[in-house]
């Protein structure tokens, strides 16, 4: 590894680490900021004075605030999320146990948008100012503009219920049973891939664009090399610069997406899960979640700059 | 070898700072005006806007007039959406709603913007520590999926429209510093600015006479664009129940109630979502028009931020 | 057509919408000459070598009137068919060696791939090859370069890569499109004198373009004075020093300060060129000529005429007026 490289992966680590901090305070202070006595707030209508000395003792509430702070932090990077509100289960194990539905739809959705995204953009930017350029930056457009629950409901409706191909909502573990898994997963993964890949449709077709003008592929073309050449090594390769970053953001985003999708079909995931607890009030629940999705978020972006350094000699070569 | 002196320009009439961002808006206008697809989706967004203010008078029946001998019946002359499952007028309420809809948008973007472009122009003209800490902060809310933000707000302030507004506001601020202060940064360079620096102009004069003018621009093109998120935003949050509480209708809470009458009732859940999905087309043609015309390099994060 | 001449050029129109780009342009290069394109930025002048080698981007553009190399008419030849051209008959140079280059490709590959498709040798032909290569336009120690990205080099490195790059598959034509603009002075003379040695080396036409009449003098034997997309003047290098006769040139060649020497005022020509949108009925010339006579010039447009020895101009003054256009800037100031 060369110097510039190191010293870019070192920056972009030392970046990550000062915003994951940056993410633990407010994850921290959200549920110091619940009007009232959060403990209080959370039992509602089961509040009896022995729960709530019981609750507040778990959850660390009745310790100073600058205690709760460091210890907040300590127990974070070390992985304990504390206590459930409404279960009294350790936050992490809760978190756990709804990670794979959420990542094998992401996965899923990820490679739906991908399939959508690259083909139709490269097209598009290949053929500029045709008719089939224009159709794909019209439903690119409708794509990016219809809101995904709605699509979800009107899924279901044509699919399961009018149709009854498909099951309208709920999960098969993927190890336990992979066909099931995919007849469920089809919609939401359909949802959540069809938004995304509307956006990076439009993302690679400026992408490609901005190359397919640059003077090196004028000069890739009076070489006489192929056509295919010319789009495969010298435009594709320049455009994945780009595309690497959007489609990273998208991934990542695509975990905040993923709630309302999930709600929609009732997929026991992370989404779900924080629904739940917000409807709830199940503060610890909605920290941790918080916390991971966002920490997920960072590490998929740090990926992201890492793979950049790939694709880009620019970055990797002094 | 000598300088090429044929590619002098002739020296051009001297002209006033102000004149030619004047002229420039004029012809953007009629440039965004001639596009028909921009057209059309302005025609939309006037419908709307319409709806919004009138949609109350308009309305042919209350938006919480119960029937329940007429529940669940299709469209028809008398009910052009047909009813729910309480007999109330399916097109009363998306027309009624398009008020939340409009004023989430509005009020939420407005927020953003004013934050947005104050924190963003400082920190783009200023630089330095100011701008260091101000990003770090930006890039911290941004680690944050826009939803998963607004729903954490929502869990603390409670549901409700004013949370709603607020929470969507927060989440977009932060879009918004950042494409003002990358537009700064461009604009800083300029040599008109650094020629008023050098005269020792002072900085709010300089701020105010040449930065703000120059990046109107991607301003005007993330405000459309954002309203279209925030709209969409609003949307899923009132269908997650955390917006707009009954008995006030809004569209994404209409979706909600109609998630148990997808297989009897299909107009209930079309309709809304059919209006939704063209107020927030509107917006996005809109914004495209005009980015096309003011800001053609920049499609900014907020497309890669969309809510879902 | 002599057996030596390169490319044939003959009524070359470039219509973008209602623009006039290329109006009615002919060029012919032979075996080892070199014609100089001049004329200001927006003259059409690179707009009409690309469109003379079918490499033009612009999709609207139309294009019209003949460009023959090797008994084929260029103009509207299909891809596939320019593709077997490109690289292997005519090699190309462009103006900014910095964007010139793919940012993401080493030098190897950028070099060798050319050679690859058209002299179908192995890749590792191409790799000595392409070292040769390297040697002949003077990067010293070429093995390490190969795996060396564009970015590590100077831009006049950049611009003797390319120069490899065109030269790869010995071409019979080398397109120069202002190589030398984006580089420094000491650069460009190098430059200019690298493409001087292998076109002797080689025995290809160069066609150079250039809005530096000092630069076009260095490299050129013809050259072709270029206004609002017409040929104005054509005639051998040494007379448009001595005897430039459109009042075009004459501006052009007043307009250049010399070093040293006690010089005539320097003159500027007044205004700006002509839209290509809009451009004139009569001579394109009209608005800003010192010597209009006025009704003819305006509204009927001059024919190019050869005054003698080849020397083609595009002027009523310079055709019919005679001596009042030798001094054509006397006295103006600006």
């Amino acid at each position: 590894m060369n110097r510039k490289l190191l010293s870019f992966v070192l920056r972009r680590l030392g970046h990550t680490a000062i915003v994951l901090v940056g993410v633990i305070i407010v994850v921290f202070t959200l549920v110091h900021l619940v009007p009232g006595d959060p403990v209080r707030v959370a039992l509602g209508t089961r509040y009896t004075p022995e729960a709530y000395a019981a609750l507040r003792e778990a959850s660390g509430l009745d310790r100073p605030l600058i205690v709760q702070f460091f210890s907040y932090i300590g127990n974070a990077l070390t992985g304990d999320l504390g206590v459930s509100f409404r279960s009294g289960n350790p936050v992490t194990l809760v978190l756990l146990e709804r990670l794979p539905a959420t990542l094998s739809l992401a996965a899923a959705g990820i490679i739906i948008a991908l399939l959508i995204s690259f083909p139709l953009g490269l097209y598009a930017a290949l053929h500029e100012g045709k008719a089939l350029d224009g159709v794909i930056r019209a439903v690119s457009q409708f794509g990016v503009s219809v809101p995904d629950f709605w699509m979800g409901l009107m899924l279901i409706t044509f699919f399961s219920v009018t149709l009854g191909w498909l099951p309208p909502s709920g999960y098969v573990p993927l190890t336990e049973d992979p066909l099931g898994w995919a007849s469920h997963v089809l919609m939401p993964a359909f949802t959540v891939g069809v938004v995304a890949g509307s956006i990076m449709t439009r993302y690679i077709r400026s992408a490609v664009l901005d190359v397919v003008g640059s003077s090196y592929i004028r000069t890739a073309k009076s070489k006489g090399i192929k056509h295919r050449t010319v789009v495969m090594r010298h435009i594709v390769r320049n455009a994945l610069v780009p595309v690497v970053t959007i489609g990273g953001i998208q991934m990542a985003t695509m975990l905040g997406g993923l709630i309302v999708v999930e709600v929609v079909f009732a997929w026991p995931g992370l989404g779900r899960l924080v629904y739940d607890a917000v409807l709830s009030r199940d503060y610890a629940v909605i920290q941790g979640a918080v916390l991971l999705i966002a920490g997920m978020f960072l590490l998929i972006n740090l990926l992201v700059d890492l793979l950049y350094a790939v694709v880009d000699p620019r970055i990797r070569v002094s | 070898m000598t300088q090429p002196p044929v590619a002098e320009k002739p020296d051009r009439p001297p002209s006033s700072e102000e004149a030619p961002v004047a002229s420039e808006r004029t012809s953007a206008w009629r440039l965004v005006l001639a596009n028909k697809v921009t057209l059309g989706g302005l025609v939309v967004l006037v419908v709307v806007v319409l709806a919004a203010i009138f949609g109350r008078w308009l309305a042919p029946y209350g938006i919480n007039d119960v029937d329940v001998t007429n529940a669940l019946a299709p469209p028809s002359a008398a009910h052009w959406f047909g009813t729910d499952e309480l007999g109330r007028d399916v097109f009363s309420r998306v027309l009624v709603s398009a008020r939340v809809s409009i004023l989430v948008g509005l009020v939420s973007v407005s927020f953003a913007l004013v934050a947005g472009v104050v924190v963003g122009l400082l920190a783009g003209f200023f630089g330095g520590k100011l701008d260091a800490i101000v990003m770090r902060c930006a890039d911290v809310l941004f680690a944050f999926p826009v939803l998963l933000l607004a729903l954490a707000i929502v869990a603390v302030l409670g549901p409700g429209l004013p949370t709603a507004m607020l929470a969507i506001g927060i989440v977009y601020t932060p879009i918004f510093a950042r494409v003002v202060r990358a537009s700064t940064l461009g604009v800083r360079e300029e040599p008109f600015v650094k020629a008023s620096v050098s005269i020792g102009a002072s900085s709010g004069l300089i701020l105010r006479r040449h930065i703000l003018p120059n990046i109107t621009g991607p301003i005007i093109v993330q405000t459309s664009l954002s309203l279209a998120f925030a709209i969409l935003s609003e949307a899923a949050l009132s269908f997650l129940g955390l917006g707009v509480q009954p008995p006030d209708p809004s569209w994404g809470r209409m979706l909600f109630d109609a998630r148990g009458f997808l297989g009897t009732a299909w107009w209930m859940s079309v309709f809304p979502g059919l209006a939704i999905f063209l107020t927030v087309l509107a917006f996005n043609l809109v914004g495209d028009g005009l980015r096309d015309v003011l800001d053609p390099r920049h499609r900014t994060a907020i497309e890669a931020r969309r809510v879902k | 057509m002599s057996a030596n001449t390169v490319i044939d050029v003959q009524d070359l129109r470039v219509r973008v919408g209602a623009a006039r780009i290329v109006n009615d342009v002919s060029f012919k290069v032979e075996r080892g000459q070199t014609l100089g394109i001049v004329g200001e930025s927006g003259s059409g002048k690179s707009m009409t070598v690309l469109a003379a080698t079918g490499l033009i981007d612009a999709p609207s553009a139309k294009v019209s009137g003949t460009s023959m190399l090797d008994g084929q008419n260029l103009i509207g030849l299909r891809r596939s068919k320019l593709e077997k051209i490109y690289g292997e008959r005519i090699g190309f140079i462009f103006q900014d060696p910095a964007t010139s280059l793919n940012p993401v490709l080493t030098l190897e590959r950028q070099l060798t791939e050319g050679p690859e498709a058209h002299l179908g040798i192995t890749r590792r032909a191409a790799r000595r090859r392409a070292l040769d290569l390297l040697e002949a336009v003077g990067i010293p120690d070429p093995e390490p370069r190969l795996a060396a990205y564009p970015h590590q080099l100077s831009g006049g490195m950049k611009q003797r890569v390319m120069i490899a790059v065109a030269l790869a598959c010995d071409p019979a034509l080398l397109i120069a499109d202002e190589p030398t603009t984006a580089l420094d002075v000491t650069t460009q003379a190098q430059i200019i004198s690298l493409v001087r040695s292998l076109q002797e080396r080689l025995g290809m036409g160069v066609v150079w373009i250039s809005h530096d009449l000092g630069v076009i003098s260095g490299v050129a034997e013809e050259v072709s004075v270029l206004y609002g997309g017409q040929v104005v003047e054509h005639t051998a290098i040494t007379d448009i020093f001595n005897n430039p006769l459109h009042p075009y040139t004459q501006g052009l060649l007043r307009a250049r300060p010399y070093l040293g020497g006690a010089q005539e005022e320097l003159v500027t020509i007044p205004g700006s060129p002509p839209d290509p949108k809009n451009l004139p009925k009569g001579c394109v010339f009209y608005d800003r000529c010192p010597v209009r006579l006025d009704s003819r010039c305006e509204t009927e447009l001059p024919p190019l005429t050869d005054v003698g020895d080849g020397h083609l101009v595009r002027s009523f003054c310079a055709t019919s007026g005679g001596e009042n256009v030798r001094n054509a800037w006397e006295g103006t100031r600006v």
